[in-house]
């Protein structure tokens, strides 16, 4: 194949959509890791369902844009009462039990879709506004993959000025690493995690419903989505937000250029990708020493 | 104002108190001594909620809160303010003390309190914007006290606040703690120094433990008169 800097373009711009979708998915993971040292297993399960939830909101409303905040918000909420429900009483038991129900919810709910909507994948459309390309000289710039870039970067812009600058937030990072000492100090912090949790699952659920109109949007979507982004976050440094946006970033080219150049490459791409950043930084890109 | 009655607390299958028992009035200092790994911090920790007692009962203004989560009993007045300090690493000098305030942020004028504690510690106004982590152990010490002095807590649970410094911190440390009594601070203090201990007023009590249980109380007068058991159960000569 002839590889003209058009091409090349083309596909970083693709590898940065594709790394967007990531990004947001992972920052979701990694807070809820980092808060709650749960290791979220049905992430993807959630991403899924924010794709499922924005094509039901579509099809009642008919606007993609109040399709996308309902979808983010219905599923935050079922995140939390997921987690005030199941996941809280496993709070302060080994770290494999929390592991084990977000598993088995990863099996659980997709089955459930699979009742209720069936196998075949449904079809969530672009926005009129998003359709098509702009052209910018012989680069062809699709409007919607754009929008993503766009969009992860107002997202991390948003939680990086919502982390540093709010009470909640400083709680949030504050209990990230010492929780009985944020209780110690007259904050319920069993509701902090809620939050925590439902912000993490939103962050899943956007990706998802973003996501929606790019991919096939079936029920079992989410789980390769679970493990590539336990690998971004593998990649950034386990509870690093910085982390999980460059290791998005990454991974989001790795696979754009892999699957055009060796399309039978791109999975394995994928974890090749992570051992070498382990062999060379064992801790991940952003990752911290030692935590308690 | 605190009434600790009877208490067994346990670690898993490990019984650390056997039936302490031992209590504060508004204003007094009141000092818990015994040689290490006795169960002096399990003792504020069973107050606190963060190990809570097996049986027994912990009266706090005339309220039974045994077991009550640490949030709940920080919002009725208590404050601990840890034997490791925990200050929290990634967080600013600013945030922690505001992490401090947070819970009576609508009571209380939170510059004023912050001037309060900049009062008390100087030091710390140079270094607002600085990480927590960054602070040498000293600082770190007076940043944990006015964490715990921010929300002008009713009684305050000091633990070894002098641990590991240097004698010309520890000094000022003392100060503080003079200073804090002279203001009317109710506080509970445990404390391996015990000249300086019984340095800072006549007017304070002191329980000494002994195998998880309180062996002797009484002022420092009172514990003067028995000095020999006082050295046996702490097994050093004063
Ligand atoms: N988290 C824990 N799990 C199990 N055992 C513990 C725990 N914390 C303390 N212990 C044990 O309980 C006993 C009392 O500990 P505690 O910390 O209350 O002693 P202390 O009087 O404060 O000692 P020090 O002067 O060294 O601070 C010790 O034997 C200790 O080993
Ligand atoms: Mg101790």
């Amino acid at each position: 194949m002839e590889l003209s800097w058009e091409i090349i373009l083309m596909q970083v711009i693709m590898g940065l959509a594709l790394g967007a979708i990531y990004v947001l998915l992972a920052s979701g993971l990694s807070i809820i890791f980092g808060l709650l040292d749960v290791l979220n297993f049905a992430h993807g399960t959630f991403y899924m369902l924010g794709a499922y939830a924005m094509f039901t909101a579509i099809s009642l409303c008919g606007n993609f844009w109040v399709g996308l905040v309902a979808a983010v918000v219905i599923v935050s909420l079922i995140g939390g009462l997921f987690e005030i429900t199941l996941l809280k009483r496993l709070y302060g038991t080994d770290q494999i039990y929390p592991l084990l129900l977000c598993f088995g919810l990863g099996i659980f709910i997709p089955d459930i879709i699979k009742m209720a909507f069936g196998l075949i994948g449904k079809v969530v459309d672009y926005p009129a506004m998003l359709q098509g390309a702009t052209f910018v000289g012989n680069l062809i710039l699709p409007k919607y993959r754009i929008f993503l870039v766009v969009l992860m970067a107002l997202v991390l812009l948003a939680l990086y000025v919502f982390m540093k600058k709010t009470s909640i937030g400083m709680i949030i990072r504050a209990a990230t690493r010492d929780r009985l000492m944020v209780n110690c100090l007259g904050i319920n912090v069993s509701r902090v995690w809620t939050v925590g949790f439902m912000l993490g699952i939103g962050l899943a659920a956007l990706a998802g419903a973003v996501a929606a109109p790019m991919v096939q949007t079936i029920p079992n979507m989410g789980d390769e989505m679970t493990v590539e982004a336990f690998v971004v976050v593998v990649i950034g440094g386990l509870g690093s937000l910085g982390g999980a946006a460059l290791g998005g970033l990454i991974l989001g080219q790795v696979v754009s250029f892999v699957s055009l150049l060796a399309p039978d490459w791109s999975n394995v791409s994928i974890f090749l990708t992570m051992a070498l950043i382990l062999v060379l930084r064992p801790r991940g890109l952003f990752g911290e020493e030692g935590r308690d | 104002m605190l009434k600790v009655e009877n208490i067994n607390t346990y670690y898993g299958s490990s019984h650390i108190l056997h039936g302490v028992s031992l209590e504060v009035h508004p204003g007094e200092v009141v000092v818990l001594f015994g040689r290490n790994g006795v169960g002096k911090t399990t003792t504020l920790k069973s107050i606190m909620g963060i190990q809570p007692p097996k049986n027994g009962r912990i009266i706090y203004k005339g309220e039974d809160i045994t077991g009550n989560a640490p949030y709940l009993n920080v919002r009725k007045g208590l404050a601990i303010i840890p034997e490791d300090r925990r200050i929290i690493p990634n967080l600013t000098v600013e945030e922690n003390l505001q992490l401090g305030i947070l819970h009576k942020k609508k009571q209380l004028n939170v510059s004023e309190q912050f001037d309060m504690v900049f009062d008390y510690f100087p030091k710390l106004k140079l270094r607002v914007k600085q990480l927590g982590g960054s602070l040498s152990g000293g600082e770190q010490q007076m940043l944990t006290i006015a964490r715990g002095l921010i929300s002008n807590p009713e009684l305050m649970m000091i633990d070894e606040p002098t641990e590991g410094l240097a004698p010309l911190i520890v000094e000022e440390i003392a100060e503080i703690l003079r200073r804090l009594q002279r203001h009317g601070a109710t506080i509970l203090l445990v404390e391996q120094n015990y000249d300086l201990t019984i340095s800072l007023s006549e007017n304070l009590r002191a329980y000494v433990l002994e195998k998880g249980q309180v062996k002797l109380s009484g002022t420092p007068a009172e514990l003067r008169a028995c000095q020999d058991e006082v050295e046996q159960c702490l097994g050093v000569k004063l």
